[in-house]
């Protein structure tokens, strides 16, 4: 079996704050992340290693620099990790990203038959839930998408079951492989990384993919292949309401406010 | 003595003086299995400890039964000298002590004598104890009884082997020996022949006795007769044993998962270990009834030791005195799986407050062994109570156990003025406000009312803001060795970055932590606690309190602060300051204080099964009937507080730091 994860390098958005003049994003000495859904799919993969043996392969599209979200998949047991990483692939909405990511699942399946495709359900800088999708739909397979249990795969037919978290209800499905699965946050515990597994993916060599390697269309990827364009970055403006507090000598002063409010509001009466 | 029992009893001599070196050749063998460490340094020193400590018997008599040790041990330490003399005597006749000189060797029969009564008197105080009066500490075994009946018999038979020499003329030092001369009394009237029958047999109960009692030591937990001493002389020469520092490289050991991966002083603490449970009473996780024992970990390493020690050696006969292979398989794991094994529940129970440290007589040093454990388990395993999870994942990312934003860690200073030491670049104190005091919303108001208490007094200060990451304690004590070091090494550029020589904390446990953790990184700070820069300020005039009079606050002293770091005067000084009076005690203060619960990382996990710790204490504060818990410490705070949620208390009894009381009362 093999299992091929794709992980995205996020900035870690509880930090990330917008500026309100330029209505950019002030990333300065934020730090990166793994996207969380995509530790979820790791540890998903990890765990297709461990009952049946898969081999997991962890792909991210990103900077140089997002090597460190594959040698965090290794640092658990990925057995392999590939960066697609090239000026090209920059600037890519969801469309040109799967549209690289499905190439190179491509290019893997052809040296070692990809089973499963594991994705997390979204991730949290972009929170479309789009590029999952976006890749079986390149590679037209089938897609499970907000998987929150693996409850069976049948090696001999190649088939999965899994049950799938909806908006009131769940339902349980059953595919053929290959298939690309999206992931919710309550499939699993990601494990965490023993020091020995930190030092093998520190060791490890992760090959760098361009699109020397990938050979795509320029046309149809990065920025010139991307249909959705950035116009506007804003922070919703919201009224804050207002905290009345008060203890001890205050107390009887902010119960007065508070009732004052609510006769303001009309939602007391007082005769 | 007739020829043939001179024979006879030098052939039994020789043969138990060679099986006893062949215990202690095993034991010092066994005792080469674990790994080097340097504990020959400060010789004078140890010396000094030995005799404190060892011959002293300090710690022994800290508690009332421990004087009845003291005799029994000094009993035996002079009784030495005349079993020599009486076991040489027993192969040539002619031997003794008299060349010393009459006078000096009357001394020490008439030593001897008295000595073995006091021994009697010692053994049946201790046997009363232990049937009636027992702790459940103390173990009522086999064991518990055998050895204090085999140093009666040998007591007895001394006194009725020489007694009826007495009687029969034979002692020329009767004299000296007022408790056989006494008895010798009660012989009158016996026919002679029958009272030497009655000696030879009594010299020959007490010959073997002797010599039995001899190998039967290093089977036992008498076995701290021979390991004791050496143990008080080797005892750690810093009051804190923080945790050595681990090489984080492929191949080396991350932690501890074989007993041979201690080092010998560690396998010598197991051996000193005489269960005496003392440190069963103060430990606060045992007296919650939870699976922890102090005792119990200490004594299934011994165990262990021995176990799997016997197998190494039996494997490579020519080898013996090497330490062990690092390959070395184990027959017995060190931590579940057996009878001889430490429980893994007890190893994630530890609140490493040291009050075992404290009360152990021998010096055992049981903390760092139980993280040395922990650290196997997180960095080799991954094998941690899964709440940990999150906690070490906020610590790595986030550099804080909270997980909030490393951007919003300033955001404690609101609206005061706190200079950063990016701004100012150089100031005589940096203020490390620690991730409780600045993240955790209580706390943050005991910083606030400390940075007040700062910007009053005029000193030198600033702070790093958000520049300060977490000081790496409770993961270090959780064993994750990995993240404390990145932590540790973090702060410390910091620091060298801007110069710091001297730093205040507000938490006990950022204190320890830089004072004597990231000494290891060869970085000396001057780490000061706020309760003894209070102490200081107040007292030069730098900042002046309106004295009330208030006599119902009760302080607790904090672990880290109290029994690791001994500034138990200061925050009392402080109180007095305040208030007027001294503060309430507990039962429980100073350096016998009762851990809160939080320490060794537990700040961060789910009570294991039993009373909760935090609960009990609080219930000891209580009992002072104070109406104010003063601490020195955020995470104690967090626990009381819990505490008083418990017992339903809706703000009568208030929790308070240090800073904040004095914040309040301080003219501005």
């Amino acid at each position: 079996m093999h299992v091929v994860v794709c992980v995205k390098m996020v900035p870690d958005t509880t930090q990330v704050s917008i500026n309100p003049e330029t209505n950019t994003l002030v990333r300065d000495g934020v730090p990166f992340i793994t996207n969380p859904y995509d530790t979820n799919a790791v540890e998903e993969g990890i765990r297709f290693k461990d009952k049946y043996g898969a081999y997991v392969t962890v792909i991210s599209m990103g900077p140089p620099s997002a090597t460190a979200v594959l040698r965090k998949g290794l640092a658990i047991g990925a057995d392999e990790g590939i960066l697609l990483s090239d000026r090209v692939f920059g600037g890519a909405d969801t469309l040109a990203t799967s549209m690289v990511l499905a190439a190179a699942i491509v290019k893997i399946d052809k040296t070692r038959p990809v089973d499963i495709i594991l994705c997390g359900k979204q991730t949290i800088d972009g929170d479309t839930a789009q590029v999952g999708p976006g890749i079986a739909q390149r590679m037209n397979i089938s897609q499970l998408t907000l998987v929150n249990e693996v409850l069976s795969v049948d090696e001999v037919k190649k088939s999965i079951k899994v049950k799938r978290k909806l908006e009131n209800y769940e339902e349980i499905v059953e595919s053929v492989l290959p298939t690309m699965i999206t992931v919710e946050r309550e499939i699993n515990t990601p494990r965490y990384p023993t020091v020995p597994g930190r030092f093998v993916a520190e060791d490890s060599v992760i090959q760098i993919w361009g699109n020397d390697v990938l050979k795509l269309n320029v046309q149809e990827i990065g920025l010139n292949g991307s249909p959705t364009k950035v116009s506007k970055i804003f922070a919703p403006v919201r009224d804050k309401g207002e905290i009345v507090m008060g203890e001890g000598e205050q107390q009887p002063k902010a119960i007065t406010a508070i009732f004052d409010k609510l006769v303001e509001k009309s939602f007391l009466e007082l005769k | 003595m007739t020829g043939i029992e001179r024979i006879i009893f030098a052939t039994i001599f020789i043969a138990a003086i060679l099986f006893f070196l062949k215990n202690v050749f095993r034991l010092f063998a066994i005792l080469c299995l674990g790994k080097w460490e340097n504990r020959f340094d400060h010789l004078w020193l140890r010396l000094g400890n030995l005799i404190k400590y060892g011959f002293g018997q300090k710690r022994v008599v800290a508690k009332p039964f421990g004087i009845n040790h003291f005799f029994i041990f000094w009993s035996f330490m002079t009784l030495t000298i005349v079993y020599v003399e009486f076991l040489i005597g027993g192969m040539f006749p002619k031997f003794n002590l008299r060349f010393l000189g009459d006078i000096p060797y009357g001394i020490i029969l008439s030593v001897a004598d008295v000595m073995s009564l006091v021994a009697i008197v010692a053994i049946l105080i201790a046997v009363t104890r232990r049937t009636f009066f027992r702790k459940k500490s103390i173990s009522a075994n086999f064991e518990a009884y055998f050895i204090p009946s085999l140093i009666a018999i040998l007591m007895v038979a001394y006194f009725v082997s020489n007694s009826c020499e007495a009687s029969l003329g034979n002692l020329e030092f009767i004299k000296w020996q007022p408790v056989t001369a006494s008895l010798a009394a009660y012989w009158n009237g016996t026919d002679p022949h029958t009272i030497h029958l009655i000696s030879r047999s009594a010299w020959w109960i007490h010959a073997v006795v002797l010599l039995f009692f001899l190998n039967y030591l290093p089977y036992s937990k008498h076995l701290h007769i021979l390991a004791s001493l050496p143990n008080c002389f080797f005892k750690s020469d810093t009051l804190v044993s923080t945790v050595p520092l681990k090489q984080l490289k492929k191949g080396e050991d991350l932690g501890i998962s074989k007993v041979v991966q201690f080092t010998w002083k560690d396998i010598l603490d197991f051996m000193a270990c005489t269960e005496c449970g003392r440190c069963q009473d103060v430990c606060p996780v045992s007296q919650t009834g939870k699976v922890l024992n102090p005792k119990g970990i200490i004594h299934e390493c011994k165990l262990n030791i021995f176990k799997n020690g016997d197998v190494i050696r039996a494997s490579r006969p020519k080898d013996m005195l090497a330490s062990a292979p690092l390959n070395a398989k184990m027959q017995i794991p060190l931590v579940n799986g057996s009878e001889l094994s430490v429980d893994k529940e007890a190893l994630w129970g530890c609140t490493t407050c040291g009050a075992c440290m404290e009360a152990c007589p021998v010096f055992i040093e049981h903390a760092p062994k139980i993280v040395q454990m922990r650290q196997h388990l997180v960095m080799e395993k991954s094998d941690f109570p899964h709440e940990l999870i999150t906690f070490f994942e906020a610590s790595e990312q986030r550099f804080n156990p909270w997980g909030i934003a490393p951007t919003d860690r300033i955001k404690w200073a609101m609206d005061l003025k706190v200079p950063l030491l990016s701004d100012v670049k150089q100031a005589e104190y940096l203020f490390f406000t620690g991730c409780a005091g600045s993240f955790d919303s209580r706390a943050r108001r005991s910083t606030n009312a400390f940075a007040r208490i700062l910007n009053q007094s005029g000193i030198s200060w600033a702070s790093l803001g958000n520049e300060e990451k977490c000081c790496g304690d409770s993961q270090r004590k959780l064993g994750n060795e990995y993240v404390f070091n990145k932590l540790a090494v973090d702060n410390i550029a910091t620091f060298k970055k801007y110069g710091v020589k001297k730093i205040i904390t507000q938490c006990p446990h950022c204190f320890n932590t830089l004072k004597n953790d990231y000494k290891q990184y060869g970085i000396e700070l001057e780490v000061i606690h706020h309760t003894q820069l209070i102490n200081t300020l107040i007292a030069e005039g730098k900042i002046k309190v309106k004295q009330s009079d208030d006599n119902k606050t009760v302080f607790h002293d904090s672990c880290y602060i109290g029994r690791y770091n001994r500034i138990l005067d200061e925050p009392r000084d402080i109180l007095k300051a305040c208030n007027g009076h001294s503060p309430l005690e507990m039962a429980k203060n100073k350096t016998n204080s009762f851990c809160c619960g939080a320490g060794g990382g537990r700040m961060w996990m789910d009570e294991l099964p039993g009373k909760r710790i935090y609960h009990e204490r609080t219930l000891q504060a209580l009992d002072t009937k104070a109406s104010t818990i003063a601490v020195s410490c955020p995470y104690c705070m967090t626990m009381f507080e819990d505490g008083l949620k418990e017992e339903k208390n809706p703000g009568q009894v208030k929790v308070r730091d240090i800073a904040e009381l004095v914040a309040d009362t301080m003219i501005v």
